[in-house]
C-alpha cells in the first residue's frame, strides 16, 4: 500500500472510491489502511499548498541554521523539540554537515523574523550560533512547482 | 493556375482528417478540457534528453547508415530478444525509420502493388487506409466488434481472406481501443495464415503498455510466423518521445532490403541525434517506461469506474492509453455526442467514427493526462450525461 501514500502525497483530495479504483482494491480496504496510517502517525495530516505570493499577503520566511551544543543525556533531542514547539518554526531538521539545526521559519515581516531570531533564538543556552537566510522567491516546494503553470502543447491528433 | 488539375488525382482523394474541424473548434474555445491526445503527457525521460544534448555537444550531427547506427541496431536486436523472445539480426533485419509511422508506409509500399488488397481491422490508427490506396492497394476493412473486446478474430479474418489478399495489418494494443490480442487469441490467427503467402504488418507501437496478466506478446514469436511478419515499433510511446520521431521495423532479410532501398531515397536515415538518445532508451530505462507504465494503469483504473458510474458501456482495455466507451445510450452518433459535449461541456473527445466507420457508437478517451485534469474533465461528461438523460426522461 505505498502506493497509496504515493498517490495521497501528490493528492490527498482524491475520493476513497477514486482511490481504490486507481489501486484495484475496495473502497473499505484503502478507507481502513487511511485509517491504519493515521493512528500510527504515518500519515501526520493533509493540508493545502497555499502560494502565498499570489494571495498579496505580506509574508516572509527565512532559513536559519543553527549550531547547537548538544546536552550528554538528549543529544540534540531537547533543543529541537524546544525550539520546534515555538509558533513562528515551519520546520527544524538536524543536519549533517557545517551546522546542526535548521529551521524554517515564517512571519509577517523581516522585522519580525529579526526580533524573533535576536529576542527568543539566539538567548537559548545551548545555542551557539544563528546564521539567518532570508528566502526570496520560491521556484518549487513539496514536490509542485510554483512558477507559471506549464501549457499542454500536445496537439489534438488521431495518432 | 487550375491546382485541382495539376495535383495528382490519387493524393488528392486521401481523405482528410475528419475531425480536424472539430479540434480547430475546441482549439480556440476558452477553458476547454481535452481527452484527445495520441501521446505520453510525460517528457521524455531525462537521461535520453541528457543523451541527445551530449549527441549534439560532440557534433554528430551528419546522417547516419541508411538502415540506422549500427550500435543503435544492436540495442534493438537485444530489446526484442529480450522482451519478446525475437530473434533479429541487426544488419539485415532491421531498419530503423522516422517514427513507427515511416515503417508502415515503407511496408506496405514494400509490399503492395496494385490490385493487392489489405486486410485493415477497423477501428485503428488512421494511416494504413490511405497508404494502402496510395500504393493502388485495396484495403479490406474488418469492423472489429464491442463483444469481442475489439480483438479481430479468425472467423473474421478468414471471411475477409481472398485470392489477392497480399497483407494483413495487426494493430495490438490498439489505438484506439486499447484492446490487445493475448497468445491464444494471436494463435488463432497465426493458424489462419500458416501455409499461405499473407504477410503480417504487427503494429506493436503500444507493446510496453499493456495492464493485464501478461505482457505484450508479438505475434512474430508463435511457430511459423517471423518468416510472414514485419514487426513495426518505436519509441514514441513507451518512452515519451513522440517529437523525436524514431521507430524501427524488423522482418525477413528481403523485405528490410527493400524497405531500406525505399526508405534510402525518401528519407536517408532518421534523425541522428534521435538515433544516438534512442541508444540510451533501450539501455537504460526499463525502469522508467514500467513507472510510467503503472502511472498509465491507475489513470485507465479510475477513467473506467467514473464512466461506469455514468453509465456508459466500456469493456476493460488493457492496452494503450485509450479507453473506447459506448455511448450509444445517449442516443446520438459519436459525433453528436462529442459535439455537443465540447459546444455544452468544454471536453473535447474524439468520434469512433475518426478510426473507421466501425467506430459510430463509440467515442475515444486518451487518459494520456494528468489524474486532476482527467477528474475535472469526467466531473464535466458526468453533468452532461445527467442533462443529456434529464431531457430523454
Amino acid at each position: 500500500m505505498e502506493r497509496l501514500l504515493k498517490l495521497l502525497e501528490e493528492n490527498a483530495r482524491l475520493s476513497v472510491e477514486d482511490l481504490a479504483a486507481m489501486l484495484n482494491q475496495t473502497p473499505e480496504a484503502v478507507a481502513a489502511q487511511m485509517d491504519e496510517y493515521e493512528k500510527q502517525g504515518v500519515i501526520r495530516g493533509y493540508k493545502a499548498l497555499v502560494d502565498w505570493e499570489k494571495t498579496g499577503t505580506d509574508k516572509v520566511k527565512a532559513v536559519i541554521e543553527l549550531r547547537v551544543r548538544p546536552k550528554k543525556s538528549h543529544g540534540f533531542d531537547e533543543i529541537a523539540t524546544a525550539i520546534a514547539s515555538m509558533r513562528e518554526v515551519q520546520s527544524v531538521l538536524l543536519m549533517s554537515g557545517g551546522y546542526d539545526l535548521q529551521l524554517i521559519i515564517s512571519g509577517h515581516s523581516f522585522q519580525e523574523i529579526a526580533s524573533f531570531v535576536a529576542k527568543r533564538l539566539s538567548p537559548l543556552d545551548d545555542v551557539l550560533s544563528t546564521a539567518t537566510h532570508f528566502v526570496l522567491r520560491t521556484y518549487k516546494k513539496d514536490g509542485v512547482a510554483y512558477g507559471e503553470e506549464e501549457t499542454d502543447e500536445r496537439e489534438w491528433v488521431t495518432q | 493556375m487550375d491546382y485541382n488539375k495539376i495535383i495528382a488525382p490519387a493524393a488528392a482523394a486521401m481523405r482528410p482528417s475528419g475531425i480536424r474541424k472539430f479540434f480547430d473548434i475546441a482549439a480556440e474555445m476558452k477553458d476547454c478540457i481535452s481527452l484527445g491526445v495520441g501521446e505520453p503527457d510525460f517528457k521524455t525521460p531525462w537521461r535520453i534528453r541528457d543523451a541527445g544534448i551530449k549527441c549534439l555537444e560532440k557534433g554528430k550531427t551528419t546522417y547516419t547508415a541508411n538502415a540506422g547506427l549500427k550500435e543503435l541496431r544492436q540495442e534493438i536486436s537485444g530489446y526484442m530478444q529480450r522482451r519478446f523472445g525475437l530473434q533479429y539480426d541487426p544488419v539485415n533485419e532491421m531498419l530503423v525509420t522516422v517514427g513507427g509511422s515511416e515503417a508502415i508506409d515503407m511496408c506496405i509500399r514494400s509490399l503492395v502493388q496494385p490490385g493487392d488488397e489489405v486486410i485493415i481491422p477497423e477501428p485503428c490508427f488512421v494511416c494504413y487506409q490511405p497508404i494502402t490506396t496510395l500504393t493502388g492497394g485495396v484495403p479490406v476493412s474488418v469492423p472489429l466488434k464491442a463483444e469481442n473486446e475489439f480483438r479481430l478474430t479468425a472467423e473474421e479474418l478468414q471471411a475477409a481472406i481472398t485470392p489477392r489478399t497480399k497483407l494483413l495489418v495487426l494493430p495490438f494494443p490498439c489505438n484506439p481501443t486499447g484492446a490487445v490480442m493475448e497468445k491464444e487469441h494471436l494463435e488463432e490467427i497465426a493458424q489462419v495464415l500458416r501455409g499461405t503467402d499473407i504477410m503480417v504488418l504487427s503494429d506493436e507501437i503500444y507493446c510496453e503498455l499493456t495492464y493485464g496478466e501478461n505482457r505484450h506478446v508479438s505475434i512474430a514469436s508463435l511457430p511459423g510466423m517471423a518468416e510472414r511478419t514485419i514487426v513495426v515499433n518505436g519509441f514514441s510511446k513507451a518512452f515519451a518521445m513522440t517529437g523525436w520521431r524514431l521507430g524501427f521495423a524488423c522482418g525477413p532479410a528481403p523485405i528490410i532490403k527493400v524497405m531500406t532501398k525505399l526508405h534510402q531515397n525518401c528519407i536517408m536515415c532518421a534523425p541522428t541525434t534521435s538515433q544516438y538518445a534512442a541508444v540510451v532508451a533501450m539501455r537504460e530505462c526499463d525502469e522508467e517506461v514500467e513507472r510510467m507504465r503503472q502511472e498509465y494503469d491507475m489513470r485507465r483504473r479510475l477513467v473506467l469506474k467514473r464512466l461506469a458510474e455514468m453509465g456508459l458501456d466500456c469493456f476493460e482495455p488493457r492496452g494503450a492509453f485509450y479507453v473506447f466507451p459506448s455511448v450509444a445510450s445517449s442516443g446520438m452518433t459519436s459525433e453528436e455526442f462529442c459535439e455537443k459535449l465540447l459546444y455544452s461541456h468544454r471536453v473535447a473527445v474524439v468520434p469512433g467514427t475518426a478510426f473507421g466507420d466501425s467506430g459510430e457508437g463509440f467515442v475515444r478517451i486518451s487518459y494520456a493526462y494528468s489524474v486532476r485534469h482527467l477528474s475535472e474533465a469526467l466531473d464535466r461528461m458526468e453533468a452532461f450525461l445527467k442533462e443529456i438523460r434529464a431531457q430523454q426522461a
